[in-house]
């Protein structure tokens, strides 16, 4: 144990507050997630939701460190919301957040040619700054050697060579941060000198550095560049995207089966549970056909949504999603947008919250706005519990070839609401956010293999923003529902219930549509949250159903095909999710877009279900 | 010439921008775009060459035509 002399410069009561800078895909979130061990805090800006991570680690010294994980940039002009956080987040500009005490700029070691004016252009900020070279290993292997020393002394920051991703590939980089931040915080760290203020001048500079410490052996062809003769292909690359999509909706179905049998069983036992220690009365009722059914409806997907969030955690950290942003950015310009739209509807399909937040990175204002305005089109994750439910027991579990039918479904509905949302993006464009020209410039990075630890961490972060969904959202609305459709007590049937009261209003609405009273009913609670309407389905039917069917079975019995087909067409569109247009609200700074978008996804799912409903019927089904 | 003519495999040297849009031109220097540097073209779109990707100093950027455009090239061995 070291004392308090042998300390020297640290000072335990002082935390060090030092931001992560750099460009998009150097490794500044693996760095982060390594130092804090991924406890991190999600936070957003005050004003502005750009989410940033904040979090605490302590150095081999002891010193305590507040390390930000700040979206990626390039320059420091920001051209697109989220660049414009992290350039006040350096400047100080931010309202209530504490301007940070030196900067840790992060870059890719084999883009130091490109990006080095980055560096000198964060000069200007007047912070401490070390620069921190990341993936050295993968650099030399492209056979790119970098004079750390020379580069140092032609840069006038301190220069570290790292591989963020091994904790011996941090060790070095860990010591300079001992010494280095007591500087910091005692002021006696060297601040950058000031360089030119124009870009050309910077480059110019930036490239006569580069030029005396930087070679590159030419290699006949790196990795990246041979897997991206396929992959970037413009007729190849795209049926490959569309295979990856293709497999990723056929393993949600083929592979769920055990996990969705054994939370099934866990659900059946807990039932039987309750129902042989309560007596039989109205808190076994609520606990049973309440709560467990209720909840439990939801939790069965978990699998589901694990395995679809697998495939897309891994598409992200591989590099591959920017290169499905440049595949689809040729249809994209089609419909007035541009590729880049694609990573935030991409997301949507997990969530239309973080894709509607993701469209921050997106430059031109009516893009944005239309990006937003069709992310609710794209399948999310809390439509899969409704699709699953309905397809499970009314598609046949057969083969088409070597496809399960289900899946095809599936697949299908995915694809309705993709065409749809390119649909209406190009007439919104043609129409309310005319003449705004759309741009593209992004950086592919080369493909790299996921960190495992940060992959699972991610998986598990989205399982339980799942599970805690159905515990804030789907258990109170659960009990709520219960309530509804239980009193007053003497109720023969659902319609004498207070549900079946509420639902009877709007019945008269959804029954030209194939809707029934139960649907009307589940439909109310669904406003929370477009999942619950399977809890609130699995609450209503539970009241009135023998104790061991399950949800499947007696939807197969009340419902005719049609009626299923009419509202599996309605959740295509499916308007309702207060989350997404509370999200909506705060991006646009008001109610006239998230009123819009209400009110065209009602039409547009009032519509398809109509269709699909009369269009089954005249075919006999 | 510009970015946006030149053949796929066909390295140049990029000799300047032109454009009317300053802020089209930071966001190219910014990425990496810069007097002297070596540009190749290496894969279009399905469309009309839009978007394409060029190698920029070992890094790869997707860009659209409007883009490419604005950077002007002479070809390395012409």
């Amino acid at each position: 144990m070291r004392n308090e002399t042998e300390l020297g410069v640290l000072d335990k009561n002082k935390i060090a507050r030092l931001a992560l800078l750099g460009a998009p895909n150097c490794g500044k979130t693996s760095l982060f997630n390594a130092l804090t061990g991924g406890r991190a805090k999600v936070a957003n800006y005050p004003g502005v939701t750009v989410e940033y991570r904040k979090g605490m680690f302590s150095l081999p010294n002891q010193q305590e460190i507040e390390l930000l994980d700040l979206p990626g940039v390039y320059g420091d002009c920001g051209h697109s919301m989220d660049e414009r956080v992290a350039i006040d987040a350096v400047r100080g500009n931010l309202k209530g957040e504490r301007r940070p005490d030196g900067l840790i700029f992060m870059m890719d070691a084999s883009q130091v040619t490109t990006h080095l004016h980055n560096v000198l252009q964060a000069k200007n900020y007047g912070l401490p700054m070390v620069l921190v070279l990341n993936m050295m290993d993968m650099a030399a292997r492209d056979g790119i050697d970098i004079d750390v020393g020379q580069l140092e002394d032609m840069l006038g920051v301190p220069v570290i060579s790292c591989v963020a991703v091994r904790a011996s590939g941090r060790a070095h980089l860990l010591d300079f941060l001992s010494e280095w931040t007591g500087d910091v915080l005692h002021g006696s760290a060297a601040r950058p000198t000031i360089e030119a203020d124009t870009l050309k001048d910077l480059q110019a500079k930036a490239r006569q550095i580069t030029g005396g410490t930087v070679s590159r052996i030419q290699q006949a062809e790196t990795f990246t560049q041979r897997i991206d003769k396929i992959v970037l292909h413009p007729v190849l690359g795209l049926l490959l995207l569309l295979g990856i999509l293709f497999v990723m909706f056929q393993a949600v179905y083929s592979w769920s089966g055990p996990g969705i049998e054994a939370i099934e069983a866990i659900i059946g036992w807990m039932q039987s549970g309750v129902n042989s220690v309560v007596p039989e009365g109205w808190m076994r009722s609520l606990l049973s056909d309440g709560i467990i059914a209720g909840v439990g409806s939801v939790i069965v997907f978990l699998p589901q949504i694990v395995i679809l969030f697998a495939f897309i955690l891994l598409l992200e950290a591989s590099g591959y999603m920017a290169r499905a942003a440049f595949l689809v950015d040729t249809i994209m310009a089609r419909i007035g947008l541009n590729g880049r739209a694609f990573i935030p509807l991409l997301s949507s399909f997990a969530c239309a919250i973080p894709g509607i937040m993701a469209a921050r990175t997106i430059e031109q204002e009516k893009d944005r706005l239309t990006t937003i305005l069709i992310a609710p089109l794209m399948t999310c994750s809390a439509r899969w519990p409704v699709y699953f439910l309905i397809i499970g027991a009314f598609i046949p579990a057969q083969k088409v070839g070597l496809f399960s039918l289900q899946g095809l479904v599936a697949f299908g509905l995915v694809i309705v609401g993709i065409i749809f949302a390119m649909i209406m993006a190009f007439l919104f464009k043609k129409t309310l956010m005319k003449g705004a020209k759309s741009t593209l410039l992004i950086e592919l990075p080369s493909y790299k293999a996921p960190v495992f630890k940060d992959y699972l961490r991610g998986l598990w972060e989205r399982a339980m923003i799942f599970i805690s969904r159905a515990g804030r959202i789907i258990l109170p609305t659960s009990i709520l529902i219960w309530f509804l459709a239980s009193y007053p007590a003497n109720s023969a049937t659902i319609r004498e219930t207070f549900a079946g009261k509420i639902g009877t209003i709007l019945e008269p609405v959804l029954k030209p549509i194939g809707f029934n009273l139960e649907i009307a009913i589940s439909l109310i609670p669904g406003m929370a949250a477009r999942e619950v309407v399977v809890g609130a389905l699995g609450t209503i039917y539970a009241l009135g159903a023998d104790a061991d069917e399950k949800l499947s079975q007696t939807l197969q019995n009340a419902w005719s095909l049609p009626t299923a087909l009419a509202f599996l067409a309605w959740f295509v569109f499916a308007p309702q999710c207060l989350s997404t247009l509370a999200i909506m609200k705060k991006e646009t700074n008001g109610w006239k877009w998230p009123i819009f978008a209400f009110a065209y996804l009602f039409v547009l799912a009032y519509a398809a279900a109509g269709i699909t409903y009369h269009t089954a019927k005249a075919f006999g089904l | 010439m510009t970015l946006r003519e030149l053949a796929k495999h066909k390295p140049a040297r990029i000799i300047g921008f032109k454009t009317d849009d300053s802020d089209k031109e930071t966001r190219l220097r910014e990425i990496g775009f810069a007097e002297g540097d070596i540009v190749e073209a290496l894969h279009f779109g399905l469309f009309g060459r839009n978007p394409m990707s060029v190698r920029l100093n070992g890094a790869l950027i997707a860009m659209r035509s409007a883009e490419a455009q604005a950077v002007l090239v002479e070809p390395l061995n012409a």
